[in-house]
């Protein structure tokens, strides 16, 4: 606005008079508020407040004035201006504020056009399980161990007390790897470790075992050759199967929720002597359905064998049986989830399809 | 083992409005689990009807149906005749026939109420027998009750149910393996007794005082067993008792016949279903032989190499030289013992004189033979679960009485028993360890009364008894397997719930946390988990295009597969989750990224030795043991089929690519902090252009990744380009790093760009290693923005653009020293690969 001025032709301005100097600022005001565009204002800026403009060559023309006429000219021309100047200001901020609201209104977008670029994956509802159910045991202070799904034959049933033909034995529809006289099998249980590990840490234990076991079973809706365990072993000074229905009851609260109700009923198995089933009472009709499908009307719904550990298998873990007792449980992880989602086709545990996992969050 | 009520009801006192659900419930608090409940599913009134009239109405819709009224007596409570409507019309006026009232429930949920039909007010239904759960007898319809009882002892009105045995229920049970005894009426009797404290008479205390001795006059026997199992002769008792004279016309009585039927075995003929019935009234397992087709003496012994028998079955078996024989003369095989009978000796429609066998087999014998021969029988499951060990001759006698009572057979005198001494069992017991190992405080005299109760005889007083267990239960052997029969009489419910203060453990170790954040990422990044059995086949290793000699081809097989198609072990997680891909495809999701993880086969297996139980086998065994296990590493694979960005509104999809299945290990590697190599790799079943190997510093291998060869993907009946990779995640996981905090440098970094020309056979990754190298500690990051190949750099040569930042951690660094580190950077790359700055 201050460059030199080249066109500069003084002019006898009537500006200098007041009536006209009062109809410039009246032309500014009204064509400030006449601009309804950021441009507008632009153009309305250079024709009011302009090198050209008629306030500014009244301005000029105040230097050539007599110095008793040059007070009150710069005064009146000074006031001029200002109000001119404020004018633009305050329309500038007007129509700023404006353009800045219509810019959001014009950018918004359907949000609900939802983008799923690039969807999310899921974990195996059968692996959240385990690690929910590993998280509740370290919780109590337990460890979690771990052994190989390709297991010695002595580990897996003689170190457990299965006598080689005991009927318990054959039961296991067991998978052998070839020639079965080498002496290996797919494990039929999670039990090994717990063979392993009271061989390699020894007592006080208390270990639980998760992991993948294997048993000669065609699939099908309630059957599958490879499916998911979990076991608890503790062998300690002075345990009592009051202990092992403690930890059980735990166990069942931190999975299905406060209030479940348990029992143990006489049982058998090999590695515990005295051996008991834990069952729950149905969390579906509460007992009270005789056509209930998830209990089959009985009440109850089977949850895992446990027991006290027979002194055979503390023996041959080279625990001594006279100073230390122990307890084991064992459940199926799937058998868990299928309670905790109702879900009922085991199948689908297995087969992979995306669709299964997608029903399930990251959490179980 | 299915027990009948009423035949539980002959050997234990069962209150008479007990149902099966009654008994069902007291058996489970003994450890007999209910395995289902039959019979008894109709409610009546169910009652004996006669037909008064009966009018045969034809109908618009061609059938023919008829307008009955049918004299109930007084059971519909007016005594008037009831209006019947039936479709079948096999019966005429004056039948006798079973007639449903309104109120009733047949099998299946059936209601019966008075319904309007053809015209007709119908109060009821006139009962064919399939509708009653009844097998048919023959009339093709309605049951005319004339046919099948005395018709003078029925009259209008009568309770239907009790007299067709509609009432009738039978509990099923789960025995568990110790309780042979069990597999006995006897047995689930005096379990009932001991849960509900009713009285039971043991039936076998008579028998045993009826049973006589054997005598001089005793068909001759001969056990001759030369090879005990196990140092356990495979018979140590035979007992063997004759009748003569039977009638060859007798048939099994209904209420036996009916008993054998409801505890699941086929009436066949009298003899033998009285040794049937025997053996589920008792649990001794007995053998009927045509005395006239044995000329003795009966020898037991094992059998020989290459002896051949046919069974029952009408199987001919080649016998094991294991196999416990009984055989006519030592020569003649009879039966596999324990087990099953043979043709020869078979009783048959003219037998007149039979020849009964009780006898105490070993369980381990026995177990083998079924197992060895795939037989197993009623008799093989009780004698492998151990039988009473002095229940035959009782048995015997059972039998004998029968066929006199029954059949019409006269008892011979003749009575032979062989009888090899056992080894008493005696327990010693301090019955305060009982409470210490079930955390109940029992008394001593509590401790005592139920061991007395289920059998045992105590002596001694104190702390230390010597209990010797009953010869029912030869599952006693252990003062701990005492502790359970105190705990399960007394009641497992009372039982406390205590939670035991564990030591504290270390948390999850550094395997398990990796492993879920493993999993964590990929199901980030869009794969969903899988996991998969491990069998696989040899085809599927050709299909991979595995060369002869990978490794990846020396497994292990599995004796007995599900499938022969697929017995082998995996030994490469990838091939899993590309099935699992193709089945998704195939059921229409287009798009697919999946992971697993699991354990592979990763070595050669040894011979793992195995010790009897209860015997520790000592360190160095264990060490054998353990040694023979092959390696199992767990392996992480993945896989992407489609695309991997979906197309949208916002446009067109992205196909899955090798960098996206190679990005995959390079974000495993930030998030385990672990330094990784990538050079181009060759592997099946990776397309050989498109295959990353992936090593860790050292230069171990970790895993491959890539696009998978053309061929890999037909062959797997896959389409389009999958990609994917694998990797040893135990590696990945083991080499995880913690690394040091090295300050933030808050100086502002300048960057450097230089293109360098190099041949095209020349590795990105080795053009930037040599940047590094040559830039020095002052370079921040290296990154490749930018490839170029065209005709402006000629054949086989392409352009790689790199952006170089530098950054001092004290200063703020000039031009020109960025300029000499930049210089020295494309020196050092040129040295190395023969880069030439593009300018």
């Amino acid at each position: 606005m201050s460059g030199p001025n080249t066109q500069y032709d003084p002019v006898e301005v009537s500006a200098l008079d007041p009536a006209a100097i009062d109809q410039a600022v009246q032309d500014a005001l009204s064509a400030i508020a006449g601009a309804t565009s950021l441009d507008d204002l632009k153009t309305v800026r250079t024709a009011h407040q302009g090198d050209r403009s008629p306030l500014a060559l009244a301005n000029r023309e105040i230097g050539a004035l007599p110095p008793t006429a040059k007070a009150e000219a710069g005064k009146r021309v000074g006031q001029a201006r200002g109000r001119v100047g404020g004018a633009l200001k305050q329309r500038q901020a007007e129509l700023e504020s404006e353009r800045d609201e219509r810019i959001l209104v014009e950018e918004a977008v359907d949000v609900t056009m939802l983008p799923g670029r690039r969807p999310l994956g899921r974990r195996h509802p059968i692996e959240l399980m385990g690690e929910r159910i590993a998280d509740i045991m370290v919780g109590l202070g337990w460890e979690v161990a771990e052994g190989p799904e390709v297991e010695a034959e002595w580990f897996t049933f003689d170190a457990l007390n299965f006598d080689a033909d005991h009927p318990a034995r054959q039961m296991q529809d067991t998978f052998y790897v070839d020639p079965p006289e080498n002496g290996l099998v797919l494990r039929t249980h999670t039990s090994p470790v717990q063979a392993r590990s009271m061989l390699e840490r020894g007592a006080p234990l208390y270990i639980a075992c998760i992991g993948r076991v294997f048993r000669t079973d065609e699939l099908d809706a309630t059957h599958m050759p490879a499916f998911h365990q979990i076991e608890g072993l503790a062998v300690d000074e002075g345990l009592t199967m009051a202990d092992l229905k403690g930890t059980l009851d735990r166990l069942a609260t931190e999975l299905f929720g406060e209030g479940i109700v348990t029992r143990l009923r006489p049982s058998y198995f090999p590695f515990t002597e005295p051996s008991a089933e834990m069952d729950l009472r149905c969390f579906v009709c509460g007992g009270t359905d005789p056509d209930c499908r998830a209990c089959s009307g009985t009440g109850w719904i089977e949850w895992g064998g446990c027991g006290m550990v027979n002194q055979n298998v503390l023996r041959a873990c080279d625990v001594d049986p006279e100073k230390y007792t122990g307890f084991a449980f064992g459940m199926g992880v799937d058998r868990a989830l299928m309670f905790r989602t109702g879900q009922s086709d085991m199948r689908e545990m297995i087969e992979g399809d995306v669709r299964f996992n997608a029903q399930f969050g990251m959490e179980i | 083992m299915r027990v009948p009520v009423d035949w539980l009801r002959e050997y234990v006192e069962i209150p008479k409005q007990a149902r099966g659900a009654d008994i069902a419930a007291a058996l489970v608090k003994v450890g007999l689990e209910e395995e289902g409940l039959h019979g008894a599913d109709l409610t009546g009134p169910l009652v004996v009807g006669r037909v008064l009239t009966q009018q045969l109405e034809p109908q618009k819709n061609g059938k023919t149906i008829g307008w009955c009224t049918v004299d109930v007596g007084d059971a519909n409570g007016t005594g008037e005749p009831q209006g019947i409507v039936c479709g079948a019309h096999n019966f005429q006026e004056g039948d006798l026939v079973v007639v449903a009232l309104p109120g009733s429930v047949l099998p299946g949920g059936f209601a019966i109420s008075a319904r309007k039909t053809y015209g007709h007010v119908s109060a009821g239904m006139i009962c064919a027998a399939d509708e009653l759960g009844l097998p048919d007898d023959g009339s093709g319809g309605i049951i005319r009750l004339a046919d099948r009882l005395p018709a003078h002892e029925l009259a209008p009105g009568d309770d239907a149910v009790p007299l067709l045995g509609l009432d009738r229920e039978t509990v099923e049970i789960n025995v568990t393996p110790d309780r042979g005894y069990c597999f006995s009426m006897r047995g689930v009797a005096r379990e009932y007794a001991h849960s509900t404290g009713a009285s039971f008479v043991d039936p076998v205390v008579a028998l045993r005082d009826r049973a006589p001795a054997g005598n001089d006059a005793g068909f001759p026997v001969e056990l001759r067993d030369e090879a005990p199992m196990r140092g356990r002769a495979g018979c140590t008792r035979f007992v063997a008792r004759i009748v003569r004279d039977l009638d060859p016309a007798a048939t099994t009585p209904d209420w036996m016949a009916t008993r054998l039927t409801e505890a699941g075995m086929r009436p066949i003929s009298l003899p033998v279903d009285i040794t049937n019935y025997v053996m589920l009234a008792l649990g001794q397992p007995l053998h009927a032989y045509d005395l006239d087709t044995v000329t003795g003496p009966i020898v037991v012994r094992r059998a020989r190499a290459g002896e051949t028998l046919t069974t029952l079955d009408d199987v001919r078996r080649t016998l094991y030289p294991q196999d416990l024989l009984i055989t006519d003369g030592g020569e003649r095989p009879l039966g596999l013992a324990g087990v099953m009978g043979g043709q020869d000796g078979e009783l048959g429609e003219g037998t007149t004189a039979v020849l009964v066998e009780a006898a105490r087999f070993d369980p381990v014998t026995i177990a083998r033979s079924a197992r060895r021969h795939r037989l197993t029988t009623e008799a093989s499951r009780r004698f492998e679960r151990g039988v009473d060990t002095d229940l035959a001759a009782a048995a015997a006698q059972l039998a004998v009485e029968l066929l006199v009572e029954l059949a019409g057979g006269r008892a011979d005198a003749a009575v032979t028993d062989l009888a090899e001494p056992l080894e008493p069992v005696v327990i010693d017991l301090d019955p305060a360890a009982i409470g210490r190992l079930v955390g109940v405080d029992y008394a001593v005299d509590r401790v005592t009364a139920i061991l007395d109760e289920i059998g045992c005889s105590i002596d001694g007083s104190g702390d230390l008894f010597a209990v010797t267990p009953p010869t029912w239960r030869p599952d006693l052997t252990t003062w701990p397997d005492l502790a359970e029969e105190v705990a399960r009489i007394d009641g497992y419910d009372r039982i406390p719930s205590v939670l035991p203060a564990a030591p504290g453990g270390r948390g999850l170790t550094t395997e398990q946390e990796g492993r879920r954040l493993a999993a964590n990422l990929l199901a980030g990044r869009g794969f969903s988990q899988v996991w998969s059995a491990p069998f696989v086949g040899e085809a599927l290793f050709d299909q991979l295009g595995y060369p002869a000699d990978d490794p990846r081809r020396s497994t292990l097989r599995i004796a007995n597969p599900l499938s022969d198609e697929a017995p082998l072990l995996r030994t490469s997680v990838l091939p899993s989750v590309l099935e699992v891909a193709r089945r998704n495809v195939s059921r229409g999701t287009k798009d697919v990224a999946l992971f697993e993880h699991g354990l592979v086969l990763g070595g050669p297996a040894g011979v793992a030795p195995t010790y009897d139980v209860g015997v520790y086998p000592g360190a160095e065994a264990v060490e054998q043991i353990a040694a023979a296990v092959p390696a199992q590493p767990r392996h992480l694979a993945w896989a992407m089929v489609g695309e991997a960005e979906p197309a949208g509104w916002w446009g067109p999809g992205r196909a899955a690519d090798w960098a996206d299945a190679v990005g995959v290990v390079h974000a495993l590697a930030e998030a385990f902090a672990v330094e990784i190599r990538v050079s181009t790799g060759a592997e099946a079943p990776f397309h050989p252009g498109r295959c990353a190997r992936v090593e860790l510093a050292d230069g171990t291998y970790l895993g491959s990744a890539g696009e998978l060869h053309p061929k890999v993907v037909s062959a797997l009946g896959l389409s389009g380009r999958p990609v994917g990779g694998e990797l040893d995640l135990d590696r990945l996981i083991a080499a995880s790093t913690s690394p040091q905090a090295s300050g933030l440098s808050n100086y502002p970094s300048a960057q450097s760009d230089v293109a360098l020309v190099v041949d095209a056979a020349v590795r990105a990754a080795d053009v930037e290693a040599a940047l590094r190298r040559g830039a020095g500690d002052l370079l921040e990051s290296v990154t490749l923005f930018d490839v170029y190949e065209g005709d402006q750099l000629g054949e086989g040569s392409r352009s790689l653009a790199y952006r170089l930042v530098f950054r001092a951690p004290e200063r703020t660094l000039r031009t020109e020293e960025v300029n000499d580190l930049r210089d020295a950077a494309v020196a050092a790359a040129g040295t190395a690969t023969g880069a030439t700055q593009r300018i």
